[in-house]
């Protein structure tokens, strides 16, 4: 993830604006280059789109998965649906928030990690499941996550 | 001969050490100086077994699983490129019962193929139904999908043909073609495993539904929980324009077809199909009205075919097969082959793709085995989080839309999550409510409103405080939901909690007599 830098900002914005119903394609760009999406931000899109500051709000915030925030260094995104709630996922997420002593949506004071919920990951079979930094892991058990945790904060 | 072995690399084996697997056999390999080809392909569906890896032998493919790296050394020890006796040796894939009990048609190729080998696609049967639909009317492949009875697998069961021929009828410069991979129904995944397993046979439905409606561009909306399946079917698209199958012209028709993505952004709602049309030009996810159908009035205002991953990437076998073969599997009004999908708290977990009419209790008991923690199972819900949960006392109930609407549930994208005898259903039933809370898209107020507080009551009620009475508003606040929603998420999600409720009543503070009482 890259600081926040305008004009790499605005060429991402370019790179997108003339794609149809180019809103999504925009906010996921800028969110992959600076991992959240700034004020500042949704002030150049609101422009780029010929959008009022209130609309491109509304369209920020409808969607879970646009950050306000920069995250950590890491994301841990944890399954909270049925399947994963099936093998225990509630559980686990219990244990991931006591030893990180974060809520949901959260970021650990050293910025080592952002903990965030999701529902399904399609690993549905291989429950309970969790992706780290985009990379999927199921068969979650307590051994494993506590191998996970550790590798994200030493 | 170099070797050939066969691990899988979509996420739900990833997530489980494939790549991992694949290191460790290569590495294995470098040191004997015995050369392997290692091929990469989609998942088989056998999830308990994954990592599960197959050799090519003279007698065909033998598998083993699941594979852990550090089993590895001994494998090649016991003659694994040869097809050698090992304790992990599953014998040739076709022939364990999970699979061999199948019927695949949608799942042919997954799991098999090199998922981005055009070559491999075409050696395999793909692009057979392209080019018999090219050889037809547009109107008569629209015929073809009508008489396969084809219904959308995407949860609505609305006819496939008939869709398309409303779009096909509709005057209209510019139509479309939107194929819904939003997936978002936990303990589903089949639509995942198409992307990442055989993305090809989807590009071929998409191109095929283009060529009997008139659209000549397609969108594939993909949730972002699903960074493979993105960059599976990207790739795919890649190849299928270098080999002419996508772009102007496809295979040298007089007809322009091509396909773009876009990715969803976390929201649930966004699967429902006007949301999503909403989502994809750029707005908020907020379900429209209908009518207009999107059928009429859909993607920027055009005429659009909306359908889910599973209807589209079953039309390429109804076009190279013919309707017949197709409407001869299943029961009743649901025809063909449904891909189900195992999963939760279940002893082995995985794809099943079976004409429609298995009943529950064979899928559960007999092919699911179960639960992987080997206590009894006590409820399993069917159709993500808008569908009911069902007791062990309706496991006589087949897969087929109308009897499972008979009993208020849904069978939706064929999701079969199994609890065992730990759940606390009044915890799942508010957890139904919690899960459309935050996900309402917000239009409508029962669904907005109704949810929250059908939440407080629940907890109310898990409490202890004043039982019967909040019972009866549960009940009056899931009809509101029901009667008073736009849509099948304010709509629906009273099924998961009613049927929590009118099954599991001990858990909601009732005496076990009592509850058999009622
Ligand atoms: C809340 C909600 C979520 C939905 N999610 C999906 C989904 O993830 N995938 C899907 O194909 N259909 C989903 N649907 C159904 C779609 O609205 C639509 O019926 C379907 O895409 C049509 O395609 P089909 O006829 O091929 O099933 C959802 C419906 C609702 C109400
Ligand atoms: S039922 Fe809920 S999700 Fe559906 S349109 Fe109404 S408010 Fe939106
Ligand atoms: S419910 Fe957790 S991965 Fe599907």
């Amino acid at each position: 993830m890259k600081p926040w830098n305008k004009e790499r900002a605005e060429e991402i914005i370019q790179a997108h604006r003339n794609a149809e119903g180019a809103a999504l394609p925009i906010l996921h760009g800028l969110q992959a280059e600076f991992g959240f999406i700034s004020e500042e931000a949704v002030v150049m899109i609101a422009d780029a789109l010929n959008l009022t500051r209130a609309e491109m709000h509304g369209i920020v915030t409808f969607y879970h998965d646009f950050r306000r925030a920069p995250p950590g260094r890491h994301v841990l995104k944890l399954c909270r649906a049925e399947a994963c709630q099936a093998m225990g996922g509630d559980a686990l997420a219990a244990r991931v928030r006591e030893r990180l002593r974060l809520g949901w949506s959260e970021t650990t004071d050293d910025r080592s990690v952002t903990l965030e919920p999701v529902y399904c990951l399609g690993l549905c079979a291989c429950a309970p499941a969790a992706m780290l930094d985009g990379r999927p892991v199921g068969r979650l058990d307590r051994e494993r996550l506590d191998a996970l945790l550790d590798g994200v904060q030493p | 001969m170099t070797a050939r072995v066969f691990i899988p690399r979509d996420s739900g084996s990833l997530a489980v050490g494939a790549d991992e697997v694949a290191v460790a056999l290569a590495s294995a390999a470098r040191k004997r100086n015995t050369p392997v080809e290692i091929v990469r392909t989609g998942s088989r569906g056998l999830y308990w077994l994954e990592p599960m890896l197959e050799v090519a032998t003279p007698k065909g493919r033998i598998a083993y699983g699941p594979v852990a790296p550090r089993d590895v050394e001994a494998l090649f020890d016991a003659g694994i490129l040869g097809g050698g006796a090992h304790a992990l040796r599953l014998g040739p894939p076709e022939e364990i019962p999970f699979l061999k009990r199948q019927t695949r048609l949608t799942f042919a190729r997954c799991g098999i193929v090199d998922p981005l080998s055009v070559s491999d696609y075409r050696a395999h049967g793909g692009w057979r139904g392209l080019e018999r639909a090219m050889r037809f009317e547009p109107a008569a492949i629209v015929e073809e999908v009508v008489q396969s009875g084809l219904r959308g697998r995407g949860g609505g069961g609305f006819p496939t043909g008939i869709k398309w021929r409303t779009v096909r009828d509709a005057e209209s410069a510019q139509k479309y073609v939107v194929c819904n991979a939003d997936e978002g129904d936990s303990g589903t995944f089949a639509d995942r495993m198409i992307m990442e397993g055989d993305p090809f046979v989807l590009v071929e439905g998409m191109a095929i539904a283009g060529l009997a409606t008139g659209a000549t561009k397609g969108f594939i909306y993909i949730r972002s929980e699903y960074p493979h399946a993105v960059a599976t079917m990207a790739a795919a698209i890649e190849a299928a324009r270098r080999e002419g199958w996508l772009g102007k012209r496809i295979a040298d028709s007089s007809c322009d077809f091509d396909i773009e993505l876009r990715i969803g952004a976390g929201a649930y709602v966004c699967g429902e199909e006007t949301s999503m049309l909403e989502s994809m030009e750029g707005k908020r996810g907020v379900v429209r009205a209908k009518p207009p159908l999107p059928a009429h009035h859909g993607l920027f205002g055009k005429p659009t075919v909306v359908n889910n991953v599973l209807s589209l990437a079953s039309v390429p076998t109804i076009l190279s097969e013919g309707a017949k073969f197709y409407r001869d599997f299943g029961m009743g009004r649901s025809r063909g082959t449904m891909p189900i999908q195992l999963a939760g708290n279940v002893k082995r977990g995985g794809l099943f793709e079976t004409a429609f009419g298995v009943t529950l209790g064979e899928l559960v008991d007999d092919i699911a085995g179960g639960t992987a923690s080997g206590r009894p199972v006590r409820a399993v819900q069917v159709g993500g989080p808008l569908g009911a949960y069902f007791p062990r006392t309706l496991f006589d109930t087949p897969f087929d839309y109308e009897a499972f609407a008979a009993r208020d549930g849904l069978i939706g994208h064929g999701g079969i999550v199994i609890f065992d005898d730990t759940v606390d259903m009044a915890r799942q039933a508010r957890f139904a409510m919690e899960f459309c809370a935050v996900e309402s898209c917000g239009k409508c107020t029962p669904c907005r409103i109704g949810a929250t507080r059908g939440v407080e009551v629940i907890d109310r009620i898990r409490r202890g405080v004043e039982r019967e009475a909040n019972l009866a508003l549960v009940e009056d606040l899931c009809n509101t939901m029901k009667f008073g929603s736009l849509c099948a998420l304010g709509g629906f999600t009273p099924y998961p909690v009613m049927s929590a409720i009118r099954h599991f009543p001990e858990d909601f503070g009732a005496s076990p007599r009592l509850a058999a009482a009622e």
